[in-house]
C-alpha cells in the first residue's frame, strides 16, 4: 500500500517536472540553493518518443508523430537514484528534474515540495485555468427567436 | 561509360553566402527571433511540426527562419533532424477525452454537454485586411468566464448509447510504424492514419474536397472538432511505471457519416478520424474525410474508383518530402543522361531524313 502511494507521489512530481518551463524550474532550483554532489548513471541525452493516438479517439492505437524528450539518470552520495524525463531538448532541465527526483526520496522532500514543486504546480494550474476561462467566455449561448405564432 | 564531372565548389559556396544574406534581408529592419516566430506565426509552426512529424515548437520556428518561410523546406529540415534522434520509446495512447479544450464545436449536436466553445478561431471574422495590425496596436485583453473544471466528453459517446454509430474497433495489436519499416500494401488503418497525420495539408485537403464533390461520396458531418492540450504518458522501463513526459497541443476531428448498411452491417452512422499536432483544423477535417473514404473495404462499400478510396495512391503521394525530393531532383545536373538522349534523338532524326530522301528518290524514279 505504502509503496503504491509512494509510486503515485513520485509519478506526480516527475510529471510536474517534465511539463515545467525549463527557465522557471531553473529559477526555483537556484533559489532553493542546495545543489547536491552526484554521479551520472546516464548523462543527459536528447531523443524522440513516438506518440500514439487512438482511432476515433477511443479505438485501437496508431502512431501519430514524435516529440523531443531529454532524459538522464544520476545517483546522489547517499545512494538515491533520480531520473529525469522532460519534454524538449534542454539538458539542464533534465538534470535538475533528476536531482529533484532523487532528493524527493529523502529528508529534503518537504522543503523541496514547498519551495520548488508547489510553486510549479500552482503556476501550471493557474495557466490552465486562465486558458479555460478564456475558452468559457467563447461558449455559445443559444436563444430561440420569438416567431410570432402563439 | 560513366563520366564523373567535378566543379562548382566556389559557385556553391558563394550561392550559400548570398542565400544567408538574402535570408536576413534589409539589415535596417530588425531581425526575427525564434521566440517571435514561435509566438506570432504559431500556425505555421504547427504545420511544420505536423508535417515534419515532430512536436517541438522551438525547432519548428528555427526551421521556418532557416527556410525563409518556405514551409515544405522547413518540414524537410525537421524530418532530417528527426532521423538523428534515438527513439526512447512509444507513448501510451493519448486520451483526447481528457483534453483541456481551447475550442470544441459540433456541427451535429447543438446542446452537447460541454457546449459549443469557439476558442480563438478565424471563423466569423470578415476576412478583411486589418490595417491596425500594420501599425503596432495594443491588443485588448480577451474576456474570461467561469472555467470548466471537468473534462469535456466526446460527442460520439452520446450516439453510442443508442447503438446507432459504429464502435471504433479495439485492438491490443502493436500498430505498424512507417518510420521503422517501409510502407507496404494493404497498409491498414493504423498506418493510413500515421501517413495522413504527417501528409501534406494541401494534398489531403484536395483529396477530401474531391470526396465532397462526388468522387467517392460519403456525406460527412463534423461530429466534433476539438483543439487543446493533452498530456503524454510513457512507460519508463527503469521505473516500472508510467509518468507524464510532456503535453502537446492537438486538433482532433471526428466526422459522422451516413451509412446505408451493407451485407454485413445494419444501417448506422460510421466515422472518419483526424488527429494533428497543433492547431490545424483544416488538416484535421481533411484527414477525417480521407480516412473515411479509405475505409470502404472494411465497411463493405463499393469501390467506385475514386482516388480518395485508393490506399496505395493516397499513401504514396501524401508525403510532401518524398514528393518534393523526387520532383526537385530533376533540376540537378543530368548532363550525361541528357547527352545520351541527345545522341539518340539526333540519330533518329538522321535516319528519318535518310528514309525520306530515299522514298523521294524512288517516287521520282517511278515518275
Amino acid at each position: 500500500m505504502t509503496t503504491e502511494v509512494a509510486q503515485d507521489e513520485r509519478k506526480a512530481w516527475m510529471s510536474l517536472l517534465a511539463k515545467s518551463q525549463p527557465k522557471r524550474l531553473a529559477e526555483l532550483w537556484r533559489a532553493y540553493d542546495a545543489d547536491p554532489d552526484f554521479t551520472w548513471l546516464r548523462p543527459p541525452e536528447i531523443g524522440g518518443v513516438m506518440l500514439r493516438g487512438r482511432m476515433g479517439g477511443t479505438g485501437a492505437p496508431f502512431n501519430m508523430g514524435e516529440m523531443t524528450v531529454t532524459r538522464c539518470a544520476l545517483s546522489l552520495d547517499n545512494g538515491a537514484v533520480g531520473h529525469g524525463y522532460v519534454q524538449g531538448r534542454d539538458k539542464a532541465h533534465a538534470e535538475i528534474a533528476a536531482k529533484v527526483d532523487a532528493l524527493m526520496q529523502g529528508a529534503q522532500a518537504d522543503a523541496l515540495e514547498a519551495s520548488v514543486l508547489a510553486p510549479l504546480r500552482d503556476e501550471q494550474n493557474a495557466a490552465r485555468s486562465e486558458r479555460a476561462a478564456k475558452a468559457a467566455a467563447t461558449k455559445v449561448e443559444f436563444f430561440t427567436l420569438a416567431r410570432g405564432e402563439d | 561509360m560513366y563520366v564523373a564531372v567535378k566543379g562548382g565548389e566556389r559557385a556553391i559556396d558563394n550561392a550559400h553566402a548570398w542565400l544567408a544574406e538574402e535570408r536576413r534581408g534589409d539589415t535596417s529592419v530588425a531581425e526575427l527571433s525564434i521566440d517571435q516566430i514561435r509566438e506570432q506565426l504559431s500556425l505555421a509552426v504547427n504545420r511544420v511540426m505536423a508535417e515534419g512529424s515532430l512536436y517541438d515548437p522551438d525547432l519548428a520556428a528555427l526551421a521556418i527562419k532557416q527556410s525563409r518561410g518556405d514551409l515544405i523546406e522547413a518540414v524537410f529540415l525537421m524530418r532530417a533532424y528527426r532521423t538523428t534522434l534515438p527513439r526512447f520509446g512509444y507513448s501510451v495512447a493519448m486520451e483526447t477525452a481528457d483534453m483541456a479544450c481551447d475550442r470544441r464545436i459540433s456541427a451535429t449536436f447543438k446542446d452537447a454537454p460541454g457546449g459549443q466553445v469557439l476558442g480563438p478561431t478565424f471563423d466569423y471574422t470578415h476576412r478583411l485586411l486589418d490595417f491596425k495590425l500594420a501599425a503596432d496596436g495594443e491588443v485588448p485583453e480577451a474576456a474570461t468566464a467561469t472555467p470548466r473544471e471537468e473534462p469535456t466528453p466526446h460527442i460520439t459517446t452520446f450516439l453510442k448509447g443508442e447503438d446507432i454509430i459504429q464502435d471504433e474497433p479495439q485492438s491490443g495489436e502493436v500498430p505498424r510504424d512507417l518510420t521503422r519499416e517501409p510502407l507496404s500494401y494493404p497498409a491498414g488503418r493504423a498506418l493510413r492514419l500515421q501517413a495522413l497525420a504527417r501528409g501534406d495539408e494541401g494534398f489531403t485537403l484536395g483529396l477530401a474536397y474531391s470526396t465532397q464533390r462526388g468522387y467517392g461520396r460519403n456525406h460527412a458531418f463534423v461530429g466534433e472538432l476539438r483543439i487543446g492540450k493533452v498530456a503524454v504518458e510513457m512507460e519508463i522501463p527503469e521505473l516500472g511505471f508510467a509518468i507524464e513526459i510532456g503535453e502537446v497541443e492537438l486538433t482532433e476531428c471526428e466526422t459522422v457519416n451516413q451509412f446505408q448498411g451493407s451485407k454485413t452491417e445494419p444501417p448506422q452512422f460510421t466515422r472518419g478520424y483526424g488527429l494533428i499536432f497543433g492547431q490545424s483544423e483544416r488538416k484535421a477535417i481533411s484527414m477525417a474525410l480521407v480516412d473515411r473514404a479509405l475505409r470502404w473495404e472494411e465497411l463493405g462499400e463499393d469501390n467506385v474508383g475514386a482516388v480518395a478510396q485508393d490506399e496505395e495512391f493516397v499513401l504514396s503521394h501524401a508525403d510532401n518530402i518524398q514528393a518534393t525530393g523526387f520532383l526537385e531532383h530533376i533540376k540537378l545536373p543530368h548532363y550525361v543522361d541528357f547527352q545520351a538522349e541527345l545522341e539518340l534523338v539526333r540519330k533518329l532524326r538522321a535516319e528519318a531524313e535518310a528514309n525520306l530522301a530515299a522514298s523521294e528518290q524512288v517516287q521520282e524514279a517511278a515518275e
